[in-house]
């Protein structure tokens, strides 16, 4: 890819941190269960400063519905599912709303779908919630998904159909688990999906998470990490494709609270079409107490014609000096004409090589996976993405 | 039969300092089954060659006409040059990432041939293609050129060419790199295409050696954008003692 525009990366240019909106560290945010505790949705604040009121008028209220779409799981014996209410253990343990519609969503849904992983799981464990909707009305959905001490999974969360959906997922990773946990978003042209992801990792775990958005009209998606034990490991990976009128936002935080532990976050994405916005904002944050740290996150963009737009920010907080690596990238470009030409070389007509090259782009996540089913799923949709946009 | 004819080709490219002329009227006539060393300096026009018969963008053809069985290949496309039969190994194959070689040599077959390879026939053919050229068989597997060796990446070039089966097929600078070994075995793959497909040769080289495992018919010394000089094989061997000083100072 040729680097043409919006390069930030240390020592090469300044970052675009925005005039006009206050910056604003991630752990400096209000959390809290409670809609009332956050001041009302403005593009002055800067975590809704990409997104137009009027893509998310259905959500400026007080209550949502209850989702009401089918949940269909996929998942073998020993993965137990369970609607649980707060008073559970396990019930707002990740991690609580960090914005006004993830806590007036939480406050919506009385229950949480519970999926549990436990501590002897089958190497294969593979756990399938696919998520349909036809519903236009704004709902709320909480998910916690609990990966048991020594547990090993593959969680899997597609989301198809026609929706308003804000929807809260709490992921815990016990001591010593290994989760992978994906989740696509592929809706209707005219959705509109508002995630939050909330992960916590205890000692030596891991977690793999991956985000694949698609389809919808607005897509928002906010995971963030939090390490409450050494040796946690974590892998943040997305990709997107945002067509003409696309709105795609996906804000990664990881929070080194504690010594040696890693993480790497690595966003890729492609856009087309007039007003195809992604916005990619990736905040880490190293503590006084994270030393140890090995940190890098990586966003890039393909811009496929003219008239859309990628805003990507990566910020990076350093409280320490005693770590062991932290660095980020941001880069976006249009495509490499020698990539085209070596395809071209070889018979392949010059649409195909562009379809080629963006699926390669993309699918550099997808090989990340690494669960050939989901791959395969994965490598499928990509492609009918392409073959119904690029030319 | 088939005739790849350069005529009176004159190439320039832009440069910061304006358009440059590199190639000054070029004639080279090739036939299948034949094969023609371009020997030359740096800096000569050989790659300029090279990439002028494939259509890079870089490259501006000012003068002469590129004819492949009388058809105007300056014409053509990039791609509809390669599905006409003409093949570039290139000096320098670029990195497609995220694209697997088989997903790439099977839409490259599929693109030539105008429709899919039965699939069990194709993957048998990748395979022994793949054993002739000592490639390992999870190579298939790998992103095109990402993290290969100089030595992986010419191999894989030779793999296309034998798969492709176009009729001439340009190889720039594809012995640039490579141990003696490796050499070998790339060397065995342009013969064995040139055997099973009465392939036409375009072999660029800056040194003689690889000219010990693919034997020329013909050999031009490029200098300066033009022929200097063409003769046999023995000129070749003029070339490894005397080197293209005598050329360069004329």
């Amino acid at each position: 890819m040729t680097e043409l525009t919006q390069t930030a990366q240390h020592g090469l240019s300044a970052h675009s941190h925005g005039a006009g909106v206050p910056l604003q560290i991630r752990n400096a945010r209000v959390r809290s269960s409670k809609s009332s505790d956050f001041e009302a949705i403005s593009q002055r604040e800067e975590q809704w400063r990409y997104l137009p009121g009027d893509r998310i008028s259905d959500f400026l209220v007080d209550a949502f519905d209850e989702f009401a779409g089918d949940l269909a799981l996929k998942a073998p014996d020993d993965v137990k599912t369970a609607w649980i209410g707060p008073d559970h253990d396990l019930f707002g343990k990740a991690g609580l709303p960090e914005d006004k519609i993830s806590a007036v969503a939480w406050e919506s849904a009385q229950a949480a779908y519970l999926i549990n992983i436990p501590s002897d799981s089958k190497p294969d464990c593979q756990v399938q919630l696919s998520l349909v909707s036809e519903d236009r009305s704004a709902s709320a959905l909480h998910l916690v998904i609990n990966a048991e001490h020594h547990s090993t999974g593959v969680v899997v969360i597609d989301h198809r159909g026609d929706a308003q959906l804000a929807e809260n997922v709490e992921i815990l990773v016990g001591d010593e688990a290994q989760l992978t946990v994906i989740t696509i978003q592929d809706w209707t042209e005219n959705s509109v999906h508002l995630s939050s992801h909330f992960a916590k990792l205890g000692r030596n775990s891991k977690l793999k998470h991956i985000v694949v958005s698609l389809g919808g009209k607005t897509v928002r998606l906010t995971p963030s990490v939090e390490f409450t034990q050494p040796g946690g490991d974590v892998e943040l990976l997305g990709m997107y494709f945002a067509d003409a009128g696309q709105h795609l936002e996906h804000r990664p935080f990881v929070d080194h609270a504690v010594a040696n532990c890693k993480s790497r976050v690595t966003y890729k994405g492609a856009l087309q079409g007039e007003k195809a916005h992604t916005i990619w904002v990736g905040d880490v944050l190293i503590r006084k107490a994270a030393e140890g740290t090995d940190t890098y996150e990586l966003n890039r963009n393909l811009l496929l014609t003219d008239g859309a737009r990628a805003d990507s920010v990566p910020n990076l907080e350093i409280e320490t000096g005693q770590i062991a690596g932290a660095g980020h990238a941001s880069a976006s470009g249009r495509f490499d004409d020698e990539q085209l030409f070596y395809l071209q070389a070889r018979g392949i007509s010059e649409s195909q090589a562009r379809r080629l090259v963006v699926f390669g782009f993309l699918n550099e996540i997808v090989q990340q996976i690494s669960v050939p089913e989901i791959e395969a799923r994965l490598t499928e949709s990509i492609e009918a993405e392409l073959a119904r946009s690029v030319d | 039969m088939s005739i790849l004819q350069i005529k009176n080709l004159h190439v320039s490219v832009e440069t910061e300092q304006g358009a440059k002329e590199i190639l000054r009227g070029v004639d080279l006539t090739i036939r299948n089954g034949e094969t023609h060393a371009i020997m030359g300096p740096n800096g000569s026009g050989k790659s300029t060659l090279a990439y002028s018969i494939a259509g890079h963008p870089k490259y501006e053809v000012t003068d002469g006409e590129i004819l492949l069985d009388g058809e105007n290949v300056l014409e053509m496309s990039v791609d509809e040059r390669a599905r006409a039969g003409l093949f570039l190994a290139m000096q320098y194959p670029v990195e497609i990432p995220g694209v697997s070689v088989s997903n790439f040599l099977r839409t490259a077959k599929t693109a030539i041939d105008g429709e899919a390879p039965a699939l069990r026939p194709w993957i048998k053919e990748v395979r022994e293609a793949m054993e002739g050229l000592r490639m390992d068989s999870a190579f298939t597997e790998r992103n095109v050129n990402e993290g290969f060796s100089g030595g992986e990446k010419k191999r894989h070039e030779i793999l296309q060419l034998e798969l492709l089966k176009p009729k001439f097929a340009v190889l720039d600078e594809t012995d640039s790199g490579l141990d003696v070994d490796a050499l070998k075995v790339v060397s065995e793959g342009v013969n064995r295409a040139k055997a099973a497909n009465d392939l036409g040769v375009l072999l660029i080289t800056h040194y003689t050696r690889i000219l010990k495992y693919i034997q020329p018919d013909f050999v031009h010394v490029f200098v300066a954008g033009q022929v200097a000089e063409e003769g046999g094989p023995e000129l070749a061997e003029r070339l490894e003692a005397e080197g293209y000083d005598r050329y360069v100072r004329a």
